[in-house]
């Protein structure tokens, strides 16, 4: 009977399905994880005030948001120092965000369930987000504008919100000026530096050109002193007004609205409020600079950095990748040598990342960027533009990762194109290079998109060898601006991989950190599927173009 | 004669006795000359010596493996494209020997078009299809390219089917249609020789009739060479007959003459059916 049953092949089908399921399953169970703990991140949570009494001690009380639980069991409770009563059989704690670190250290604290003697959600309750210090949780007391009390007690509440518009705004105006502008006379006077240098050290430095580039350097100064002072008077307002607000146990704080990124009250919110307060969360999450080592705030240079980054690196890999495999292909001939040299560009493919990196930082960095200073940027010694990780550099080492996967795929692509084809444009007197460009590679384009989909999956992901050349835990600006000539290949950049490995495990605030790490993750993920799928859907359409004979 | 061929004959009677009328003044336009060609170690053609009339058409016949396709493909050096083939003799055309050195072969391929067995149209539109070969000769004159569309298409009896749908896929076309595009394809930039490899082998009778009305018009204008399993094609279709075995050219003389009184025992055997 059963000799039958395995006969019918039945086992070996339940086996496949179950491999399928169980690769299904995984697939799912990251991605759900990444989603569930990312996404629940920005959701505003309630804010709860805990009488807690521990025993022997006074009376407490705490605020702050449940952020986790643990259930102990109580042997193991015991063993670990809590004194455990006979009756209770396990021990259950939370992990409160209580914020407030300026006032009390620390802004986690687990506490103890049976020590809570009560548990309330009182509207009042506000939580500001700052620049500084992580968030605060507490009551408005009163906001004071240039040191004069203008509203107390519910009152203060809702002139709060508009006056902390109001200072977003001049925020914004002063992070213009400083970022676009200065930055750009910044830039521009360090390049002036330059030039200068330059002229001494090739001789030509005569009075005509220190005269032109002190009249370029002066009007440059006046620009400068002109924002410094509109510089000054904005920092002036945005300094005027203060929250006052009281902790827990009645600690008065005052708060500068100039470090205040928003103030909510959590528990009075609507469903409405919470959506558009997520919403603004996910908005400043995907457009912002990080705030307070990348734990707050936003990752849009990282998102940046990386999408740059793989763009810069099919615009490298591709031609690369397609010109060698055609010349492998269609010219070089078939024998030892090419085979050998096949099975090289195979095994190059598994070649561990971080070894590449190495060799980038080795070779691309020191030895090629380092040469390139030396021969065309000799006055910004010793400084170095190109001798330095960069942009430039990491693309091209991912370029070198990923060339394997897009020779292999533009090989199998012009392998698969038949030859009546070719003999066809051959036929009609078209030279090899003719045939080449007019019907053989548009008809393996498809192919070679594929490749690059690999590529780009590969390299999206890669952190390893990035980490030698040219990713930073923060950069201050992004390798794409409006100053000349735009394009920065010899910055550092940002990169979400590198972002999820340096805020789970390099932050100073773990527990801060960790939702941001799904979330970052998730994004991750979204932004190579993003990248994955543009790559797809161009392909698609080549491969509807360019449909190969039937049979 | 047998028995058999005389039922033949019969057959095809009417078709050869119109061809024995034919004017049997010709220009010389193709000669082979002690042409080897080898595969490797191989050889495929042995010293085969032939001459191919102006504006006829000459068929190559014989069975499976025999050589002709080889012998075709030589006429426009297609078997350069074969990395182990090796070409010993010479094939004149116009009193030019096609295997000189200084012969470009781009240039001789645009003298010389070729059909293939299977239609192969680009997966482009019909109009690119057609205008291919003007575009690499750098021909990108729009009024230009759509006359010679025009004029090519009617060549190859496919304009009025087509006309409205110029800018469609020609992988849309039926099999009948895709093998009419790829003549005028190669009609388009005007060369003097046709290579036909068997261009109806594998296409349904009714196309297989068009094309061969197709190769009676064309001949008008061309010189066309065909190769083709279908005796009674090559019959139909045909001034000349050639006839291959193993490599060999066993006999060759007007298709009346090769297939009412055949010289050779093995061109009888082989016109007979009674191999091949």
């Amino acid at each position: 009977m059963i000799k039958v049953w395995f006969k019918s092949g039945a086992p070996w089908i339940w086996l496949n399905a179950a491999a399928v399921s169980i690769c299904m399953l995984m697939v799912i169970g990251i991605l759900g994880l990444v989603t569930a703990r990312g996404v629940g991140h920005f959701w505003p949570s309630q804010v709860k005030q805990f009488t807690y009494q521990e025993e022997g001690k006074p009376e407490k009380v705490i605020i702050g948001e449940q952020v986790d639980s643990s259930v102990t069991p109580a042997i193991m409770a015991k063993s670990t120092g809590h004194k455990m009563a006979d009756n209770e059989d396990v021990l259950i704690q939370y992990l409160i965000k209580s914020g407030n670190r300026d006032v009390s250290g620390t802004d986690f604290l687990w506490i103890e369930k049976r020590n809570v003697k009560s548990e309330s959600e009182p509207d009042d309750l506000i939580v500001v987000e700052r620049r500084e210090w992580g968030n605060f949780y507490g009551r408005v007391l009163e906001i004071k504008e240039s040191g004069k009390t203008i509203a107390a007690g519910s009152e203060a509440w809702s002139i709060l919100q508009t006056k902390i518009e109001e200072t977003l705004a001049i925020f914004k105006e002063i992070a213009h000026l400083e970022k676009k502008e200065i930055g750009a006379i910044n830039y521009n006077l360090e390049r002036l530096r330059l030039k200068q240098r330059k002229l001494e050290l090739e001789n030509r430095l005569d009075d005509n050109a220190k005269e032109e580039l002190a009249l370029e350097k002066s009007a440059y100064d006046v620009d400068y002193k002109q924002y410094q002072a509109q510089l000054a008077d904005l920092y002036l307002k945005i300094r005027r007004d203060v929250l006052v607000a009281e902790t827990e146990n009645g600690t008065q704080v005052k708060i500068p609205l100039a470090k205040v990124v928003r103030v909510f009250q959590p528990n009075s919110m609507s469903v409405i409020d919470k959506i558009s307060h997520y919403g603004s969360k996910v908005f400043e999450f995907l457009t912002e600079d990080p705030r307070e080592a990348n734990t707050e705030g936003g990752i849009f240079p990282a998102i940046f950095g990386t999408v740059m980054m793989v763009l810069m690196m099919s615009v490298i890999v591709t031609p690369f990748g397609v010109i060698a495999a055609v010349y492998l292909r269609e010219y070089a001939k078939q024998g030892f040598i090419t085979r050998l040299i096949r099975i090289a560009v195979n095994n190059l493919a598994g070649v561990p990342s971080v070894v590449y990196g190495v060799f980038g930082l080795g070779f691309f960095v020191y030895i090629l960027g380092g040469n390139i200073d030396r021969i065309f940027f000799p006055e910004s010694a010793p400084a170095p533009v190109y001798g330095t990780p960069g942009l430039l550099w990491a693309s091209i080492t991912l370029a070198l990762l990923t060339l394997p996967v897009v020779i292999v795929s533009t090989e199998e692509g012009l392998a698969r194109i038949p030859s009546s084809i070719r003999e066809g444009s051959l036929a009609l007197g078209a030279t090899k290079l003719e045939t080449l460009w007019l019907t053989v590679l548009p008809m393996a384009s498809p192919a070679m998109m594929t490749g690059l989909i690999l590529a780009v999956a590969r390299a999206a992901g890669e952190v390893a060898p990035l980490m030698l050349v040219g990713v930073v835990k923060l950069a201050p600006t992004l390798p794409l601006d409006g100053n000349f000539p735009f394009l920065h290949l010899d910055r550092k950049f940002m990169h979400l991989g590198f972002h999820i490995y340096d805020v789970g495990f390099q932050s100073p605030n773990v527990e801060a950190a960790r939702p941001l790490v799904y979330a970052t993750a998730l994004l991750l993920v979204l932004v190579i599927v993003g990248l994955n799928l543009a790559a797809i859907v161009i392909r698609n359409n080549l491969r509807e173009k360019y449909r190969a004979l039937e049979g | 004669m047998s028995e058999q061929l005389r039922t033949h004959a019969i057959d095809m009677s009417s078709v050869l006795r119109d061809k024995g009328n034919q004017n049997q003044y010709n220009e010389t336009c193709i000669t082979v000359k002690d042409l080897n060609l080898f595969y490797g170690g191989k050889q495929a053609l042995h010293g085969i010596n032939m001459e191919m009339s102006k504006k006829k058409v000459t068929a190559f016949i014989g069975p499976s493996g025999c050589g002709k396709s080889t012998l075709l493909r030589c006429i426009n050096r297609m078997n350069d494209l074969v990395d182990s083939a090796r070409i010993e003799g010479q094939i004149l055309l116009d009193n030019e020997n096609i295997y000189d050195k200084s012969v470009n072969v781009a240039a001789l391929r645009r003298r010389v078009g070729m059909v293939f067995q299977k239609p192969n149209p680009f997966p482009k539109s019909i109009f690119e299809n057609v205008a291919y070969g003007l575009r690499i000769q750098g021909i990108n004159d729009k009024r230009i390219l759509e006359e010679t569309v025009e004029k090519s298409l009617r060549g190859a009896a496919l304009w009025d089917e087509m006309k409205d749908r110029l800018n469609d896929n020609a992988l849309g076309m039926s099999g009948g249609q895709q093998q009419r595009l790829v003549i005028a394809r190669a009609i388009a930039i005007e060369p003097e020789v046709l290579l036909l490899d068997e261009p109806a082998s594998a296409l349904d009778p009714i196309s297989t009739l068009k094309v061969e009305e197709l190769i009676n018009e064309l001949k008008e204008k061309y010189t066309i060479v065909i190769v083709t399993h279908n005796m009674q094609q090559a019959a139909r279709v045909s001034d000349y007959t050639a006839f291959m075995y193993m490599g060999e050219l066993i006999e060759m003389s007007t298709t009346s003459e090769l297939f009412t009184n055949p010289v050779k025992k093995q061109t009888e055997d082989y016109i007979t059916g009674r191999y091949g």
